[in-house]
C-alpha cells in the first residue's frame, strides 16, 4: 500500500504547523507507522530542533533535490523511533532552489516504504506553500483562536480548493477553555462554522509545549501534557480511527474560583 | 457587582469573542468575492444610479448585501422598494399622528408596529438576511393598524 502525503499548512506564521508536524511525527511512528517528515521551510529550518536532531544533519532536501546527497542517506533516523525519519531544510538557500515537481518526485520516491510523509509548510502562499502542497494528498490547515489567524487559514482553504487538494481539515491550536467560556475567545465551533471545514483536532494552549521545545522532546511523548494527548488524537484520527474530541473543560469548582477572586483582589 | 457575580459562578457573557466572530464574517465575506468593502459601496451606489434612472424608488429603503452561506456560495441579494410603497405609509402615518392613536401614547404599545412590521417583512423575504436595519427603519410607524394597511394596498 502507497503512503500518504500530508501538509501542514496555515498562511500564517507562528500557529504551531512546526509543533504539530513535530508530534504527529512522533505519534504515527508510536503506533507503528513508518513514518518520514519533511521541513519544506527552506531558510529558517526548524522542525530539527523540535525533534531534538538538529546535531546528526548532515545533508538536507536541497542537496538531495539537487543530486549532492542520495535520499536514503539524507534521511535522519530518530533517536527514539527507528520507524521515524526527518529530511531537513536547507538553512542557507532560498525556497527556489525547490520546485513543486521535485517536491512531487521526492515523494513518490519515499511512498512505497513509509505509511506517511507529512510536510511542515512554510508560512505564506508563496513557493514554499506551493511545494508543500503539490504533492499533497491530504492538507491539514493549523489555526488559532484568533482574527487574524483564521483569516488566513480563510485565504489557505480557498488555494488548497483551487488546487484541488481540498477540502482541508482543521487543527485549533492554541485554544483556551477557559477564555472561551468567558466569551473572550473564538470557540472551537465559532472556528468551525466560519472556516466551514471538518476538524481533526482541538489542541489546548500548553505550557509544556515550550518546555518540550526546549528540550527538543515532542510534547506528544509527555503523558502529563493534554496538548500531547490532544495531538495523539490527531494522529490515530489520521489513521482512520474514530476518536471521540476529549473534553477540554477543567472547570474550576465554586471554591477554586472564589480563591482566584480573592487572590485576585 | 454583576461581572463579580459572573465571574464567582463562572456564567458566560458576551465578550470580544463575540466581536471576533462578527469580524470575522464581515473580513472573509469580502476577502471571498475579492471585493473590499469601500469598493463594494461604491458598486452599490452604481447600481443604484443605474435602477433610479429607469424607476421611481424609495432610496432610503434599498438595500443590496451581500449573502453567504459558505465559501462556494456566495449571492448579491437586493431589497428595492417602489416609492409607491413609501408614499402611502407616510400619508397614513400623518393621519395617525393627527387622529392621536392609542399606540402613539401607551408605551407599551409602541413596539407592537415594530414586531408586526418585522414579520411582515421576514415573510417576504423568506426569513433570512434581516438585521437590525429593519427595525430602526420602522420605529416611527406608530399606528399599529397602518403597515398592515399599506401592504393590503400594496397587494391589490
Ligand atoms: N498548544 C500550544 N501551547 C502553547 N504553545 C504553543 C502551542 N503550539 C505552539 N506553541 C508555540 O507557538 C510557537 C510557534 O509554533 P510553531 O510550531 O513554530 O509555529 P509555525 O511552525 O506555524 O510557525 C512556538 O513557540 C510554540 O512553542
Ligand atoms: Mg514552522
Amino acid at each position: 500500500m502507497a503512503g500518504k502525503v500530508v501538509t501542514i499548512s496555515s498562511g500564517k506564521g507562528g500557529v504551531g504547523k512546526t509543533t504539530a508536524t513535530a508530534n504527529l511525527g512522533i505519534s504515527l511512528a508510536s503506533l507503528g507507522r513508518k513514518v518520514v517528515v519533511i521541513d519544506a521551510d527552506i531558510g529558517l529550518r526548524n522542525l530539527d530542533v523540535i525533534m531534538g536532531l538538529e546535531n546528526r544533519i548532515v545533508y538536507d532536501l536541497v542537496d538531495i533535490v539537487e543530486g549532492r546527497s542520495k535520499l536514503r542517506q539524507s534521511m535522519i533516523k530518530h533517536k527514539k523511533f527507528e520507524n521515524l525519519y526527518l529530511i531537513p531544510a536547507a538553512q542557507t538557500r532560498d525556497k527556489m532552489s525547490v520546485s513543486p515537481a521535485d517536491m512531487v518526485k521526492l515523494t513518490d520516491e519515499l511512498r512505497d516504504a513509509h505509511d506517511f510523509i507529512l510536510i511542515d509548510s512554510p508560512a505564506g502562499i508563496e513557493r514554499g506553500f506551493r511545494n508543500a502542497l503539490e504533492p499533497a494528498d491530504e492538507v491539514l490547515i493549523v489555526t488559532n483562536p484568533e482574527v487574524s489567524a483564521v483569516r488566513d487559514a480563510d485565504r489557505i482553504t480557498g488555494l488548497i480548493e483551487a488546487a484541488e487538494k481540498g477540502p482541508g481539515r482543521l487543527i485549533l491550536n492554541r485554544l483556551k477553555p477557559d477564555l472561551v467560556k468567558k466569551g473572550e475567545m473564538l470557540s472551537s465551533d465559532d472556528v468551525i462554522d466560519i472556516l466551514g471545514l471538518s476538524i481533526i483536532g482541538i489542541i489546548p494552549e500548553d505550557e509544556l509545549v515550550l518546555s518540550a521545545s526546549n528540550s527538543g522532546v515532542p510534547v506528544t511523548l509527555n503523558t502529563d501534557s493534554k496538548a500531547g494527548m490532544a495531538f495523539n488524537n490527531v494522529a490515530r484520527r489520521l489513521t482512520g480511527e474514530d476518536v471521540p474530541f476529549m473534553n477540554l473543560d477543567d472547570e474550576p469548582g465554586f471554591f477554586r474560583r472564589l480563591a482566584r477572586l480573592i487572590e485576585a483582589w | 457587582m454583576t461581572s463579580l457575580l459572573n465571574r464567582l459562578f463562572g456564567r458566560a457573557k458576551k465578550g470580544s469573542g463575540a466581536t471576533a466572530k462578527n469580524r470575522l464574517h464581515f473580513v472573509l465575506q469580502h476577502d471571498r468575492i475579492n471585493l473590499p468593502p469601500q469598493r463594494m459601496e461604491e458598486m452599490k451606489r452604481e447600481i443604484l444610479a443605474v435602477i433610479v434612472k429607469y424607476l421611481v424608488v424609495d432610496e432610503d429603503r434599498v438595500e443590496i448585501a451581500l449573502e453567504q452561506r459558505d465559501r462556494a456560495h456566495s449571492k448579491l441579494v437586493a431589497e428595492i422598494p417602489f416609492a409607491k410603497e413609501k408614499q402611502i405609509q407616510m400619508e397614513l402615518r400623518t393621519e395617525a399622528t393627527a387622529g392621536e392613536s392609542p399606540g402613539a401614547k401607551s408605551n407599551g404599545a409602541g413596539t407592537a408596529p415594530i414586531a408586526a412590521e418585522e414579520e411582515d417583512r421576514s415573510e417576504k423575504t423568506s426569513g433570512d438576511s434581516k438585521d437590525g436595519a429593519t427595525v430602526a427603519e420602522v420605529d416611527d410607524a406608530t399606528a399599529p393598524g397602518a403597515d398592515a394597511e399599506a401592504k393590503d394596498k400594496d397587494k391589490k
